[in-house]
Formats: C-alpha cells, structure tokens, sequence
C-alpha cells in the first residue's frame, strides 16, 4: 500500500523533526523551565503562602499577604515614591532625548563625538555610576552645590534631605537613560521619508508647523514605544537607589524594587515578598495595557 | 541684498544657538566622567579643595596602589571577567541552537513555544529573582559561580535577536548542503553562524555588558568575599570608605574602563542592540 506507507513516513518525519527542534531549544528550555517558567507561577504559589526560606514553616494563608501589603503605610509611601520617580524621570528624558535626536539629525558639527558623549552614561555600570554622582551631590565639596553657587543659588544637602534625594535620583536617572532614549528617536526620525518634508516645504510651511505636522504624528508609534519602555524601566529602578542613597534619608527613596528586596533577602519573608511583586507585576501589565488601548483609540496606530 | 545677508545672519544664530545648546549639554553629560578620573588621581588636599580644583597638583598613581591594597579588586576582576565570558559564550551557544530551530526547522508546537518565549520579555525580573533564588538553594548553589552563571545561560531578547537575523539569510545555500548530506547541525554551525557575525557580535557584547555591570542579582546570590564581582565588591567599598573619594573613584575608574573601552571599539553594534531592544543598558 502505497498510501499508508507515506503516511507512516509522514509520521516519521514529523517525528523526527519534533525530536530535533527540542534538541535545539532543550538547553534554552531546562534553563528557562528553571528560572523563569517556575519561578512565574511558584512565586505566585508563595504569595498565599508565609513562607520564610530558613524556616520549614510554611502555611497557606490565603489573602493575608496581600490584605497586610494594602494596608502597610509603607507600602504606600514606597508605590508614591516609584510613581514620584517615574514622573520626575520619564517626560523630562524624553524631551531632552527629543530635542538631542533632532539636533543630531541636523546638519551639526562633531556628531560622532556628540553621540558618544550622550551615550555614554548608558553603558557604564550603575554601581560606579551611583558612587561619581554621590561625590557630586557631596553637600560641602561636591561639584553640584559649587556650579549651583555660581549662580546663586545656595547649597543643598542633596543626599542627606528627604525632598532634595529625590530630585537627586531623578536627575541622576535622567542622565544615565538619555542616550537609549536619544537612540531611538534618532532611529524614529530616520524612519520619515523626507518627501513629507519636502511638499510641506512647497506648500510653504513653517519650521513649526513641520514639526507638529509631520515630526510629532510619524513619530507617534516611536515616542509611545519609548514612553511605555522608559516606564516599565523606571518602575523597576534598583541598582542606583542602593548605591546613591540606600533608600535614605528615612526611607524618602525607597521604590519598590528596593521594598522587595528588603522583605525577601533581608527579613526572608518570601511569601510576602511575593505579593509584593506580583501586585507590582499585574500594575505594570495593566499600566502597558491602558496606554496600548489609549493610543489605538486616539491615533489609530497599531503602534505595537 | 540687504535681506540676503539678514537672512544668513539669522540662519548662522539658530545654528548657533543649536550648537551652543547641544554642547552645554553634552558637557554636563561628561563632566561626571570627567570628574571621576581626576579625583582618581587627586590626593586629599586637591579633593577637598574649595572651590574645586580641576587639575590634581601631582598625579597620585598611589590612589589605585591603595584601592588594590584596600580590597582584592585583582580578584573582583577576575570573577567578573569569568562570570560575563562565561554566560556570553553559553548565550551565544544556546540562542543560536534555539534560533535556528525557531527560524528553520518546522515542528509542531514551534509557533506556541516562539510566542510563549516572546511573552517571557514582558515578565519582570522581580517576579521571577525570588523563586529563582530558591530554586539555587535547593541545589545548594547559594554562593558559588555556578548561581551568578546558570540563570543566565539562555536569552528570550537573544533568541530573538539571532532568529530575526538567520530568518534574512536566504535559504538556498543550506539546500545544497542538505543535498550534500549534511546535518542541521552542521548547516548552523558551517554556514548560518559564519553569516551571522554582526547579531552575534551585537548580542555578544549585550550579554557581556549585562553581565559586567550586574549588581542585584550578584548581591542577592552571592556572600563570599571571594566571588564578589567588580560591582558588589565597589559596593561593599562604598561602605568601607564613605568619603574617600581618591579610593572611591579610583574603584570606579576601575569598574568602567573595560566596558568604556569595549564601547569605543564596537560602538555600532551598542546602537544596533539598543535600536533592537529599546532596552535600558
């Protein structure tokens, strides 16, 4: 029988081919089995559970982490200071971005060196990033308080005040995250045909007018991906907080990243840790949602 | 005439304006790098001068004899270099395996696995870093190499990255070496990766530059004083040596340059991974 025996072969060969792409992907599937796969719904698991890792005591308790998370004062004041620091950091880097992007593809000298300058935050270690920027917010000799004293403007106790640490991250934050942002302007801007310019030219429009015509809605798709990515990674902002100021002073920089990492390798607290972050997981989502449906409602881009 | 040169003399202000702007800024943008390897080579008199002195009076090379002598950075060096080797070389390896099978190979269930690998981009990191912890203590691998290394030894962003590429090479040259016999094996090995140098240097120097510059993960898993990285034992410095600044930035200049040396020689790959990614450095 002819028929049958091609389908056995077929069934051979799908066979085998299943066979060789596990093979494939097994090393990538054993490892994200392993940390991430697991991990997404254990540490959903260990959010209804008191689970401290020393221990063997863990119990299933239901909603209690979740209704503790709700009513800790702290808890709140650490999700204002994240909203607070994403607020300072997002608008701000991308209009700077912005108008770095632009300049750039002007016609402008030393644009390599230009590029380079601006990037270079991005690249560099936040750890080593953290500590130059506490020699420059040294209150005595820092080189802050002395640029700012040329115009006036007296000292502040930039790390040790709880409103100026703030504004001291968030600077920081800025200046570390520009070029990334710069990048993908840039990318955006080479993405619109110069043809647009050009009619708008004929027709005899502005420089103004190019921009809010032309610039800002081909560009919709870009700065909306830049605003939700630039978010997500401000929300999760750790790195520098514990090096520029450890949460301090009284905890006025404390974000939520850091607030994890307290309760789970500090106090070991794991299941409520857990909670935590999977409150913080289903904000982000639905944060990213919100504005996927908000720009598809106003602009009609399938921007992503 | 008169108009012509108004016209020209208001074009060469904003042009002006425009340059002027763009390097005040970009000053700001380096003046704290700059500052970082000055106060490097200062000694306490010139750190603690006011108003800042620029320029160190004499070059204090001693700051790094002492910042060598102070912690084990010769060993911080060493574990950083090895754990950021190690999970570069292991990512190239495992992302081009997965990637040649999402982009060449046709199974059942690839669509589903390709899709579920892409939404693995979207988790935070902060969902997965506690299990993931517990799943190193149960094998016992709090505080070794083995817990900074394995957990990242695959790469959703780098499968991706590599399967967009391999999905432009076009596929005529591996059908004449089926036809000649060879395995799939082969055909990546021999002909795929050979074309697919500029993604895997971009994603070579991703992983690497990840790597180097981890601090959370590094801090969570590891305790001994031995395995500190470059970033955790600068860490641990900083609370040795709050004010000493010459010690400080000397650790600093220390925990930057490989990175800063590698991003002056392969800039381009940088703008490329981050155009791909839009992922923060």
């Amino acid at each position: 029988m002819p028929g049958s025996s091609q389908k056995q072969y077929h069934a051979k060969q799908n066979r085998r081919n299943f066979i060789t792409g596990l093979l494939f992907l097994s090393p990538t599937l054993v490892i994200f089995s392993m940390f991430i796969l697991f991990p997404v719904f254990f540490s959903f698991y260990l959010s209804f559970h008191k689970w401290n890792m020393f221990s063997s005591s863990h119990a299933f308790v239901g909603l209690a982490n979740y209704q503790r998370l709700l009513t800790d004062p702290e808890f709140w004041m650490v999700l204002k200071q994240t909203v607070m620091y994403t607020l300072g950091t997002v608008p701000l880097n991308m209009i700077i971005a912005l108008f770095l992007a632009i300049a750039l593809n002007k016609q402008i000298k030393g644009k390599r060196f230009l590029r380079t300058a601006f990037f270079t935050p991005v690249i560099i270690s936040p750890v080593a990033a953290a500590l130059i920027w506490r020699w420059i917010y040294d209150p005595n000799f820092g080189l802050l308080n002395y640029a700012t004293g040329i115009f006036g403007i007296p000292p502040v106790n930039w790390l040790n005040d709880s409103r100026a640490a703030m504004i001291a991250l968030i600077l920081m934050g800025v200046w570390k995250t520009l070029g990334v942002n710069m990048i993908l302007f840039s990318a955006g801007l080479q993405g619109i045909p110069d043809t647009y310019y050009e009619a708008a030219e004929i027709d005899g429009a502005g420089r103004w007018s190019k921009f809010w015509n032309i610039t800002v809605p081909m560009l919709t798709p870009t700065t909306f991906f830049i605003m939700i990515m630039s978010m997500i990674s401000s929300f999760q902002v750790f790195d520098i907080v514990y090096v520029l100021t450890s949460g301090g002073p009284m905890g006025s920089t404390k974000v939520m990243v850091f607030y994890i990492y307290e309760y789970a390798f500090k106090f070991f607290e794991m299941g409520y840790a857990s909670a935590v972050a999977y409150l913080f997981f289903a904000m982000l989502a639905v944060l990213t949602l919100l504005q996927v449906k908000y720009m598809r409602s106003r602009s009609g881009y399938e921007a992503l | 005439m008169r108009k012509m040169n108004m016209y020209n003399v208001k074009r060469f202000g904003k042009s002006a304006l425009l340059h002027a702007s763009i390097y005040v800024l970009a000053f700001i943008t380096i003046v704290p790098f700059i500052w970082m390897i000055l106060t490097s080579f200062k000694d306490m008199g010139d750190i603690f001068a006011y108003p800042p002195k620029w320029l160190p009076e004499k070059i204090q090379w001693n700051n790094y004899v002492r910042a060598f002598e102070a912690a084990p950075f010769g060993r911080y060096y060493l574990n950083s270099l090895f754990v950021a080797s190690v999970v570069t070389l292991g990512q190239l390896i495992t992302c081009s395996m997965a990637a040649y099978a999402f982009a060449r190979l046709k199974f059942w269930g690839r669509d589903v696995l390709f899709y579920i690998f892409l939404g693995t981009m979207m988790i935070p990191y902060q969902v997965t870093m506690i299990p993931s912890f517990m799943v190193l203590y149960w094998l016992g691998w709090i505080d070794s190499y083995q817990a900074m290394i394995v957990p990242g030894l695959a790469s959703a962003f780098g499968t991706f990255l590599l399967r967009q590429f391999f999905m432009t090479i076009p596929r005529e040259l591996e059908e004449a070496a089926y036809i000649d016999g060879c395995s799939k094996f082969r055909v990546l090995w021999q002909i795929i990766l050979p074309l697919s140098k500029p993604a895997l240097a971009t994603l070579a120097i991703f992983t690497f530059m990840g790597t180097f510059n981890d601090f959370i993960w590094a801090l969570i898993v590891v305790n001994s004083e031995h395995l500190r990285t470059v970033q955790l034992g600068l860490a641990v410095f900083r609370d040795r040596y709050i004010t000493d600044w010459d010690l400080l930035m000397a650790g600093s200049v220390m925990a930057t340059m490989p990175i800063l040396m590698v991003f002056f020689f392969a800039q381009k790959y940088f703008i490329k991974g981050i155009t791909l990614s839009g992922i923060k450095g």
